[in-house]
């Protein structure tokens, strides 16, 4: 297939980008989108043009690292990330936008790549159950009920993409904050924390610019792992057991 | 913009949930409000005389204890009050949303969202002049556009007057979309900020709870209007 | 357990000697190796008695230590975690943007650990025995008995920091049996077990990145180790955003850096998994062990065309259901599977495997799939000149467990590959073909996972300890995180134990000159400045090394890989095309110095393959082979570590051997049927 690609292109993180037309063809459907672009760049390269830098790794669609905004939508049509994306869900002849994640907390690097390391920071300032390493008790224990614990299991497939801030209008990351929230807080071994770590995971989501929630669910039409809305309202859950024991 | 360093000292009523919180709660003293509005403003259908005779009790709930018009007062106040707040939480998130990207993507599409969640913003401020206008119309001025007269001491010949005019039936049908869009997304969105949607079944609930609201709300308001005009109600 | 525990002092079996020399030619022989730190006594008290054995590191000197870490992955992370929580000053380093990412994450199936709460008979031992037997007795006996001794204890660990693993009804923890083992002893979470387990170690790490211990360097790619006095004292980084080129120093460095699976081009690896750490390390001194044995998993998709960046593994539990198959008759393979009546199929593994089955250990599955699509009974699209896939068949599990029993386990692996092939897996039968995996080769190390550079200590995938020449099922996870979690930190202390080291600065000659090398490199591939890029030189490296350095090899065809490879070097040297600046993010760049590594291990590769004359685990030579076509080992000649020294530009490899002597079991010829 032939097809047209309105591509961001950035030369860093300072000068202003803009969108670029490139033309591709010969592309075949059993390819995956990143294949698609690795056929653009070999062709940029041959022609002696920077090729287009975007993030990919595993191409399996577990790492979470590639993260391209595809016609408007975060990994493009399908439920699943970029790199499993194929190019059987597109037509000879279409016109392809492809654009960086939009968010002030994930500035833009190069040309498709962006900085996601708010994501790091929100982990770091509360989500994990403090376990020093050889202080565990024997697993079976505490047993975890399975109703819990599957849906621990769930919510706790979250990649960290970033698809859910991308498509939220308004920049939130209250999907992934609620996705680690729901995961720990299933869990027996996540109660001693539950309640500082998510006011201290939303500060952090805070201060590094994300927006607010409104529930509009575009997060969850994004997400590659079908993450659903509910961890947002158990956010909210927990942050307001949070405020009622006044922390 | 991100930033490299980690909150010190982070309190729950810090953060934009606490924010929506006082938006949800807000949001939901203004539906207790409009159930009981609504309600009020159908006792249009059962004549002058009970319209104008509730119209009149409400300044007289909780007397003697509280002076005439006192409990009225009380409402007021916990209304601007919610008003104040449902508002400057309002701005506060639309600012922060708008500061979150301020780099606008050049194609943006809309898979799940519905179109009354997308216009809170702009719906709720639609609504929000509406309200001044409303409260000119029916409680401040009392104008009553047919006769160009103000301060009317009769609700129901105000009522009747004023629906009369297609016009103002118009603007205030289209309120009542406003606001059944408003409250479709606003009911289901408090109830998920209080955190009481935790499954897909209980969200579900949620939705339809948005939807019922909507509808008896809106369509129990729109009543009055239509019937006015069609002279059910004169 | 002393019954099944001989745990002699005198070994059972002999040290060998090699009689061919096939790489004649091709290296030096070196000086034989020997583990300087290698415990004694009783296998089952070794580890025991080396914990307390090993110095201790006073809790006041230890945030004055200095230590690097590179790579987050199971082995990196779970090392940077506890040596931060035990106070050290780690600094790790990982080339992705999130040290999240890092490649255990795709690892699907799940984490083996001697809890025994099947009561089925397993048990310390019996995982060491698997692990041995498994790794086709190529592996040192005091290393695997201390992996399946701390298994254990990585289960606890791991659900105490809320790795959500499968669990039964009452709330306890579920087993299942996996890829070639006769007990249910591994553990996982659904199909994303390794993403589970990483998350946990990620969480860990960076709960110490905010208590300080621990700095993390994202999108920072290490490409020289900095030795001072015969010591590793620091690492040479790259920026790869600003592209500015880094020095770092500390009391001691740790590569946890993964495999080199990549060398390949089309593996299960990530795009940017790449051997430059390990290799550039090996230049330094550190010996590479036994580079040829390579994993080829059964349970891939297969290729579909010249396009493909990357091969996805589907997790080998689908063996546990699925029933692998292929037409007997030619004829019948562009047929549609279904219309294939049962008595023109050949269940190939069930027939000639009766007792183990379709759950043979990997490297059996591989080349069974590899000798029928040979025979030209394979299925799928065409690639080149036959047919590479087999099919993994669901139709009688659907029927006994029904279409929702199979969603249920296996959902998540069905949709990635209805979504990667446009077929239903529910309505036809998969069809799988093996793909590179793993290398249970790796820098060489000892007991301690100290390489032969002191101070350089080396975990995970990256180091060649644990498997031998074969890795069992669901055993990546628990070595990573062993060595991560529990090896390293008791290991590394005997030698932090006379630190802090004597300071040294950035002017250091030792630190100029790495440095020096890092640079004059970069502006070497900016200014080759020729026609090809480095993708092109690594697809045809890729295509060399699986035709002949793959699932069989031969004499003949490692000769004339080794002689491809040399040229294909030249020309990358000289018609090399990389744009771009050097000062910024430029994908490329990184690209060339990976393609650049994999090149030169790829040669050595074939030159340990070439040595190797026996067939053992994943590496499989033409040569030597029963009368039956099954791998023949030769102990008598091959039970030694070929630890390879770089031999300077232009210079052969040097082969040390460190013999393989079991003390607590007795080496036999592997049989699956």
């Amino acid at each position: 297939m032939d097809l047209t690609l309105n591509i961001w292109r950035q030369p860093d993180a300072v000068t202003h980008g803009a969108l670029h037309t490139y033309q591709l063809a010969g592309i075949s459907e059993d390819m995956s989108f990143l294949e698609m672009l690795d056929v653009l760049n070999e062709q940029l390269n041959a022609a002696g043009e920077d090729p287009v830098a975007f993030d990919s790794d595993c191409r399996e669609g577990i790492c979470g690292t590639c993260s391209l905004m595809i016609n408007g939508q975060a990994h493009g049509p399908e439920v699943t990330t970029t790199c499993q994306l194929h190019m059987r869900s597109f037509k000879d002849g279409d016109t392809i936008t492809v654009e960086p994640w939009r968010a002030d907390a994930f500035p833009v690097l190069k040309d498709l790549v962006t900085d996601r390391s708010a994501f790091d920071r929100i982990i770091q300032s509360g989500g994990y159950i403090s376990a020093n390493t050889g202080s565990a008790p024997e697993a079976n224990s505490v047993p975890a009920p399975r109703d819990k614990a599957m849906r621990a299991f769930n919510v706790a497939t979250c990649i960290g993409c970033g698809a859910c801030v991308a498509a939220c209008p308004n920049g939130s990351a209250s999907l992934f904050m609620g996705a680690k929230i729901t995961h720990l807080g299933e869990l027996p071994q996540g109660q001693p924390e539950r309640y500082t770590r998510v006011v201290d995971m939303v500060a952090q989501h805070d201060a590094e610019g994300f927006g607010g929630c409104t529930n509009i669910g575009e997060c969850t039409a994004a997400c590659p792992k079908e993450i659903p809305l509910d961890v947002i309202s158990q956010l909210n859950k927990d942050l307001r057991t949070a405020m009622k024991q006044g922390r | 913009m991100a930033t490299p360093t980690l909150v010190k000292g982070a309190r729950s009523t810090r953060s934009t949930i606490a924010l929506k919180l006082a938006m949800a709660v807000s949001g939901l003293i203004f539906i207790g409000y409009v159930l009981a509005h609504m309600y009020g403003n159908l006792k249009a259908f059962s004549g002058e005389e009970a319209f104008n005779e509730y119209a009149h009790h409400i300044r007289e709930i909780g007397e003697p204890i509280l002076p005439h018009a006192g409990a009225l007062w009380i409402f007021r106040v916990v209304l601007l009050l919610a008003l104040v707040v449902h508002v400057a939480s309002a701005v506060a998130l639309w600012r922060r949303a708008s500061k979150a990207r301020t780099q606008k993507y050049a194609v943006k599409k809309n898979i799940r969202s519905s179109l009354s969640s997308r216009t809170m913003r702009w719906g709720g401020l639609t609504l929000l002049l509406f309200i001044v206008w409303h409260l000119l119309h029916f409680t401040i001025v009392k104008v009553d556009v047919s006769t160009g007269d103000t301060g009317s001491d009769n609700p129901y010949r105000l009522l009747v007057d004023s629906f009369d005019v297609w016009w103002m039936t118009v603007i205030y049908l289209v309120a009542m979309l406003a606001l059944a869009m408003h409250l479709h997304h606003g009911m289901f969105s408090a109830i998920q900020t209080l955190g009481f949607t935790n499954t897909a079944k209980s969200r579900a609930r949620a939705r339809e709870a948005g939807w019922i609201l909507a509808v008896v709300v809106a369509g129990g308001f729109s009543l009055v209007p239509i019937f006015t005009l069609f002279g059910v109600i004169s | 357990m002393a019954a099944t525990d001989p745990s002699h002092t005198t070994p059972l079996n002999s040290a060998p000697t090699q009689i061919s020399d096939d790489a004649r030619g091709y290296y030096t022989p070196g000086e034989p190796l020997v583990d300087p730190v290698a415990p004694t006594g009783p296998i089952g008290q070794r580890w025991t008695q080396r914990k307390f054995d090993n110095r201790l590191v006073n809790p006041a000197n230890r945030r004055k230590l200095d230590v690097i870490i590179v790579g987050t992955g199971l082995a990196g992370g779970a090392a940077a975690a506890t040596m931060g929580e035990a106070g050290y000053n780690v600094k790790s380093f990982c080339y992705q943007d999130s040290p999240r990412r890092a490649h255990s994450i795709a690892a699907q199936g799940g984490i083996n650990a001697a809890k025994n709460y099947k009561e089925d008979g397993d048990s310390t031992f019996r995982l060491f025995y698997d692990t041995v037997k498994g790794g086709d007795y190529r592996s040192r006996e005091s290393n695997v008995y201390r992996l399946a001794e701390v298994s254990a204890d990585i289960i606890d660990q791991c659900v105490a920091q809320g790795v959500p693993f499968a669990r039964e009804y009452g709330g306890l923890l579920d087993n299942r049996s996996f890829g070639g083992v006769q007990v249910s002893r591994t553990f996982y979470a659904r199909g994303q077990t390794g993403q589970q387990l990483l998350i946990g170690a990620y969480q860990a790490m960076e709960r110490q990145v905010a208590a300080g211990t621990v700095t993390e360097y994202t999108r920072h790619e290490m490409l020289e180790v900095i030795v001072v006095d015969g010591k590793a004292r620091g690492i040479i980084a790259r920026d790869l955003v600003t592209g500015e080129i880094e020095t770092h120093l500390a009391d001691v460095v740790v590569l946890a850096t993964g495999g080199y699976g990549n060398v390949f081009f089309l593996s299960t690896n990530a795009m940017g998994s790449n051997v430059t750490a390990a290799w550039r390390a090996h230049r330094k001194g550190a010996y590479m062990a036994n580079p040829c044995y390579t994993q080829i998993h059964p349970t891939c998709i297969p290729v579909s065309g010249d396009h493909q960046s990357k091969l996805t593994l589907m997790s080998e539990s689908l063996r546990n259901d699925g029933r692998i198959w292929v037409p007997k008759n030619k004829e019948d393979c562009d047929k549609d599977p279904r219309d294939i009546p049962e008595e023109d199929r050949d269940y190939y593994l069930e027939r000639i495997y009766p007792s183990f089955g379709n759950l043979v250990p990997r490297d059996i599955a591989s080349r069974q799939a590899k000798n029928v699509c040979d025979e030209g009974r394979g299925v799928g699209p065409m690639v080149g000149d036959f047919r590479r896939g087999v099919y993994l068949d669901f139709t009688d599990a659907i029927a006994r467990l029904g279409e929702d029993g199979i969603r249920e386990k296996y959902d998540n692996l069905f949709d990635m590959y209805a979504r990667i092939t446009g077929e239903n897996p529910y309505e036809t039968p998969m069809r799988i073909y093996p793909a590179v995996h793993y290398v249970m080769g790796g820098l060489w190390v000892d007991y301690h996972l100290q390489s032969s550079i002191p101070g350089l200590f080396v975990t995970g995938e990256a180091n060649f300890s644990d498997h031998g020449a074969n890795r069992l099922g669901a055993s990546a996870l628990m070595q990573g995180l062993a060595d991560g979690y529990f090896v390293l930190p008791n290991t590394i202390r005997d030698y932090l134990a006379d630190g802090p080291f004597e300071k040294i600065t950035e002017d250091h000659p030792a630190v100029v000159e790495a440095r020096t090398q890092v640079e004059e490199r970069v502006t070497k591939f900016l200014s080759i400045n020729g026609t090809r890029s480095a993708d092109s030189f690594h697809k045809e490296l890729g295509h060399i090394m699986w035709e002949y350095c793959g699932m069989e090899r031969s004499e003949d065809g490692l000769r004339k890989a080794i002689d491809m490879i040399r040229e294909l070097k030249a020309a990358f040297w000289s018609d090399l095309k990389v744009l771009g600046t050097a000062d910024s993010l430029n994908q490329s760049l990184e690209k060339a110095g990976r393609v650049a590594d994999f090149i030169e291990l790829g040669e050595l590769m074939c030159i340990d393959a070439l040595n190797r004359r026996e067939s053992c685990g994943g590496h499989f030579r033409a040569e030597s082979q029963t009368e039956d076509g099954e791998a023949l080992r030769h102990d008598e000649e091959f039970a030694y570590v070929a630890a390879w020294e770089w031999g300077g530009e232009g210079g052969d490899p040097v082969l040390h051997k460190e013999d393989l002597i079991y003390t607590a079991i007795e080496m036999k010829q592997r049989s699956y049927k």
